[in-house]
């Protein structure tokens, strides 16, 4: 039975369900109602976890490597400016291998300040070796948390994941989300079995440092170890299909089969997008949409064979280009593109930031060819548009 | 001083082969101490001297459980590390045991990088012990000043020249920090007292709540000082009054060794590369500030 719940709450009831035993989190906007929530769940007896106020979110996920390397199934939360803080240890948490799950609600990064949700603070955290992946909706958040698990702690993979929420525009919003019941996640996700720990009764040294002979070696086995987690996302994913029925794919697709022109984005903004394509249906334009649900390790093969017979790709993505030749996704999409050997028209569209409106007009705009003459200003030298700027 | 020996401490839990410096005072004080901690212990250590010496992949210097995970974190590391415990032997995931919780990081990491995830964790209320390991610079990078470096020592980044003396302010007050988040134990220690440390170490794995020692551990590299001479000037620090040896006990001041009357801080300084360049000047300025400090303890031990 589905439920109105908002999907920050919906985030929390989901790490619950996992059973999570430790949590380390420190409060930021957009997330606190997730932690919050979790706080009130142990303040109240609903979940036997510990719950740890830490100072701040370098302390955060420095707990949870602690909890994780003592065998704790281990979970926390941030956003933006927090993940900027955690950001030298999200290196170290996925070098040393531990299976925590994190929810990201992202959001823009500073200056000028904005709490408001865009997709900066993952951007500058996508290289940190964790699996990444993103969600559209309420559902999907829940899904992902509890798949987030299973992925995790798999002995095959045993790396930190992400969970992406846009913050506001899908963390403080009211959707109707079913739930499985405790029984059935207990059934999917067993306890965490960690293959290592920190105890007495067997000491192990856990984050030597490596001479330069060693390094390289040890980087390559963990990215081979996040490479080769696709499979283990994909054998999740499939088995969460067949248990509750909700069907979820590294690469999701809308309306590609009758399509030479594609949207690609991540989060939220499908829904828009996917309300645009609608409406260009009934005016008798074909536009599709791909939405990458797992971002790390990058699915380029899924990708390829939606895109190869493509005669348009038009990457939208929340996040600005730091005056690179584009936005971050459209690097890893024409990479993979000419890789590929797929040689078609790419553009980059670089919207929403710091919270600002998309609507569903916009991607319809972009369509036709107009979406960077609208009330905007021109950026001179540039390869991508910056929708909206006023001049 | 303690009058008695502690027993049951033939056991080793750091081991020969690790790199440290010839005369190397700090590796004694962790070696020391994991005596007193025992083998029920887990250890968290911070990026710092110990870590570079003793962990080089893929070999190990520990025979406890040891975890490094950054340079500003060991007292965060070890709040994950003692919460998941925690749960785990609630829900009878892991037999219920006695299991102590160590973090271990330099001067740099304690009172500079680390000051805040060691307030936050103090503040807490973890049971777990807290070592500072004070060679009074960062060592392993070459000597540079901390904000425990005392003043007039020359480092590479605070060096003596014509217009500067060294580093130019006051060692930073550590064990009064740490008792000042209300903490129910606190210890100053030093390895040249090998049984005061020990001793020190099994009453903070006792109480229950987080515990602060905070050890000087002579640098003969960093203190430009011949490498037999570590422990002599462990005791001179001692001795002069420079590094009193006292306890905190909910809040109670003793101290465990009264060197009166102190030596000058002379002896001291004499030898020390570091202090080399100090005018007369300079070394009774200092002396006023030591025995102003010693006055200051002592009225806090009631004893005067």
């Amino acid at each position: 039975m589905k439920k109105g719940i908002e999907v920050s709450i919906a985030a929390s009831i989901a790490a619950q369900l996992a059973r999570v035993e430790v949590i380390a989190a420190y409060p930021i906007t957009p997330q606190t109602h997730i932690v919050e929530h979790l706080a009130e769940l142990v303040a109240n007896g609903e979940l036997d976890a510990v719950y740890i106020n830490v100072e701040s979110e370098h302390s955060a996920m420095s707990a949870c490597c602690g909890s994780s390397a003592a065998g704790a199934r281990t979970f926390t939360s941030t956003s933006s400016q927090g993940m900027e803080l955690m950001h030298e240890i999200l290196f170290i948490a996925s070098g040393m291998r531990f299976p925590i799950v994190m929810a990201a609600v992202n959001r823009a990064l500073s200056a000028p300040l904005s709490i408001w949700g865009d997709h900066s603070d993952i951007m500058a955290a996508r290289d940190t070796g964790w699996i990444m992946l993103f969600c559209e909706n309420g559902q999907e958040v829940v899904d992902s948390t509890i798949m987030a698990f299973k992925i995790a702690e798999d002995r095959r993979v045993l790396l930190p994941i992400m969970v992406n929420l846009d913050g506001f525009s899908l963390s403080h919003v009211i959707e109707p989300i079913e739930f499985p019941s405790q029984e059935e996640v207990d059934a999917f996700l067993p306890p965490y079995n960690p293959l290592y720990t920190l105890h007495p009764d067997k000491p192990l040294t856990m984050g030597a440092y490596a001479m330069p002979e060693l390094y390289t070696e040890a980087k390559y086995a963990q990215e081979m170890a996040l490479i080769n987690s696709k499979d283990v996302v994909t054998e999740v994913m499939n088995d969460f299909s067949k248990t509750f029925g909700r069907r979820y794919k590294p690469v999701e697709t809308y309306n590609t089969d009758n399509a030479d022109f594609v949207y690609i984005a991540l989060g939220s903004i499908g829904e828009n997008i996917k309300t645009a394509i609608h409406e260009m249906k009934e005016q008798g334009k074909e536009a599709g949409f791909v939405s990458l649900r797992l971002f790390r390790p990058f699915p380029g093969d899924e990708l390829l064979s939606v895109l190869k017979d493509k005669k348009r790709i038009a990457v939208v993505e929340r996040a600005m280009p730091g005056g690179a030749a584009n936005g971050p996704l459209f690097h890893e999409i024409a990479t993979l593109m000419y890789t590929g050997g797929i040689d078609v028209k790419i553009e980059n569209y670089i919207l929403g930031l710091g919270g600002r409106d998309v609507l569903p007009e916009t991607f319809i705009d972009i369509y036709n060819g107009v979406a960077h003459t609208k009330d905007t200003v021109p950026v001179k030298e540039k390869n991508y548009d910056v929708i909206g700027v006023r001049g | 001083m303690c009058s008695v020996r502690p027993q049951g401490l033939s056991e080793e839990f750091a081991v020969s082969g690790h790199r440290a410096c010839q005369g190397c005072a700090e590796i004694l004080a962790v070696r020391l101490a994991l005596k007193g901690f025992g083998r029920d212990t887990i250890l968290v250590m911070a990026t710092g001297c110990m870590e570079i010496i003793s962990t080089p992949l893929p070999t190990t210097d520990w025979r406890l459980p040891w975890i490094h995970v950054a340079f500003e974190n060991a007292a965060a590391v070890a709040s994950g590390v003692e919460s998941a415990l925690k749960i785990l032997m609630e829900k009878n995931k892991i037999p219920k045991k006695d299991i102590h919780v160590v973090a271990i990081a330099g001067d740099g990491g304690t009172g500079d990088i680390g000051l805040q995830a060691l307030s936050g964790a103090l503040e807490r209320g973890h049971k777990f012990t807290y070592i500072c390991v004070d060679n009074e610079a960062y060592m392993n990078t070459g000597i540079q000043s901390s904000s425990l470096t005392p003043y007039g020592a020359a480092t590479t980044t605070t060096p003596a020249g014509k217009k500067s003396i060294g580093q130019s302010t006051w060692k930073k007050n550590m064990p009064k920090i740490a008792a000042a988040h209300n903490i129910p134990y606190v210890a100053t220690a030093c390895p040249s007292y090998p049984f005061d440390l020990i001793n020190k170490v099994k009453k903070a794995r006792m109480v229950n709540g987080p515990s602060y020692i905070h050890i000087l551990s002579v640098c003969p590299t960093g203190w430009r000082i011949p490498t037999d001479l570590a422990i002599r000037y462990g005791r001179l620090a001692v001795e002069t009054g420079v590094f009193p040896l006292y306890e905190i006990v909910n809040g109670k001041y003793s101290l465990t060794y009264n060197p009166e009357p102190l030596r000058h801080m002379v002896d001291y300084f004499n030898g020390q590369g570091r202090y080399r360049h100090l005018t007369v000047k300079t070394i009774s300025k200092i002396q006023e500030r030591v025995n102003l400090d010693w006055k200051r303890l002592k009225r806090l031990c009631e004893l005067k």
